[in-house]
């Protein structure tokens, strides 16, 4: 399988910059996180890479390929947004027929699924509730046979119970056909285990691309007496600051000093992907 | 099967860590097949490759084989083996903390030693 690759996207809408110089690539068959807060320019990123709105520069590549305009690179690329853009009377099954014409469809599988929801294939996706709308969606889009799958706010009302059942029916299928899919979600706990790599948006720039687990391996929680910990993090960039009293809590993300001894009192602590992200993304401070 | 994660380790390491401690108490005798890596990835709802990386480790520590076609097993000598690691580390996991601790206290040696006595004359061990 081919590498999906994005190279020096950037989009103004008027004067507002959205994207700002974007590269990065995917590799086939991993499970990607998109995070950014609200505003950071994911959705814009996820419609331009999957060729529904234009770049004012950049590339997007599947292999060699340029994406845009490209029937057969298309086909392999799969966009599960909020936006609608379905005919109010169009059933699930007919849905699956059309995409089954460009993609190829699973629809034994997809069945299997949309039971699992209450669903089944004679359901107008314009009738149902805001939840069952988005369970319709996803049986959908893990039902299409594209290499590169991503999933734009995947647990739009959908309530706990169908999102455990969405994570996983998302690992049962991976697993039975390994591809690619890319997560563009706020409710960064509840899928933090299942990403292999993170790519965290910022203000119109990526500010983080890698594995999971190597950014959480470097991101800490420094709590002590204010001025040990002022001592033991000198240098180091603190993300975010707060203080009780005299303990003084602060976030960094970034490899510790091997040589610097933790003071008596100093207490480390990792994050996890979400206090990572928060302190990271955090304008201003506290 | 009862499973935790925190943020105290990576959590390949966390996995392969509970899943050794139930090849050590037993759960999982010698010779008996664990879970696969798809089972545990959709039972624990964690990333395949991550589960895969845990099961790889007790795979090099000789605490897991594979077997072509049918899946992970206990292998033979697990549970020694383990026990043989854990005395290794037992001064370094246990002993240390508890002097550290003591001293905090106050508590002296020959007091820390009576204590530990008294834990082996009363305790289930």
């Amino acid at each position: 399988m081919d590498k999906f690759k994005v190279r020096g996207i950037s989009k103004r809408y008027g004067k507002k910059r959205v994207l700002d110089n974007l590269s990065f690539e995917l590799e086939p068959a991993k499970i990607y996180g998109l995070l950014g807060r609200n505003g950071a320019g994911k959705t814009t990123l996820l419609n331009i890479i999957t060729d529904r709105i234009f770049a004012n520069s950049g590339q997007v590549l599947l292999g060699d390929a340029t994406v845009a305009g490209n029937r057969a690179a298309l086909a392999q690329i799969y966009l599960m947004s909020e936006a609608d853009l379905v005919a109010k009377h169009t059933k699930f099954s007919e849905l699956a027929t059309v995409l089954d014409a460009t993609y190829g469809f699973d629809f034994t599988e997809a069945r299997r699924m949309l039971a699992g929801f209450d669903l089944d294939d004679q359901a107008v996706l314009a009738k149902l509730s805001t939840g069952l709308k988005t369970a319709a969606k996803l049986v959908l889009a893990l039902n299409v046979r594209a290499n590169y799958v991503f999933l734009d706010e995947p647990t739009l009302g959908l309530d706990a119970n169908h999102r455990e059942l969405f994570y996983q029916e998302l690992m049962k299928t991976y697993e039975a056909r390994p591809r690619t899919f890319v997560i563009s979600t706020h409710l960064i706990n509840e899928v933090q285990q299942l990403l292999e790599g993170v790519i965290i948006l910022d203000d119109s720039k990526i500010i983080k691309d890698q594995p999971v687990a190597d950014l959480l391996a470097n991101a800490y929680e420094i709590s002590g007496p204010a001025a040990k910990v002022d001592e033991y993090t000198a240098g180091l960039t603190v993300l975010t600051s707060r203080q009780l009293g005299k303990i003084k809590t602060v976030t960094v993300v970034e490899p510790l000093p091997d040589q610097r001894v933790i003071p008596d009192q100093v207490k480390l602590a990792h994050l996890d992907l979400q206090h990572t992200f928060t302190a990271l993304t955090n304008k201003g401070g506290n | 099967m009862q499973f935790e994660f925190d943020q105290s380790a990576p959590l390949y390491q966390q996995l392969a860590d509970q899943l050794a401690e139930m090849i050590f108490t037993g759960l999982f005798a010698e010779g008996e097949q664990v879970p696969s890596t798809t089972q545990l990835s959709q039972e624990l709802q964690i990333n395949p490759a991550t589960v895969l990386k845990g099961m790889n480790q007790l795979v090099d520590e000789q605490l897991l084989e594979k077997k072509r076609g049918r899946g992970m097993f206990v292998r033979a000598g697990a549970q020694e083996r383990l026990t043989t690691k854990r005395r290794e580390d037992f001064y370094h996991d246990y002993v240390v903390s508890l002097v550290a601790e003591a001293k905090k206290l106050g508590i002296e040696e020959a007091h820390l030693l009576d204590l530990i006595k008294r834990g082996y004359d009363h305790g289930q061990v």
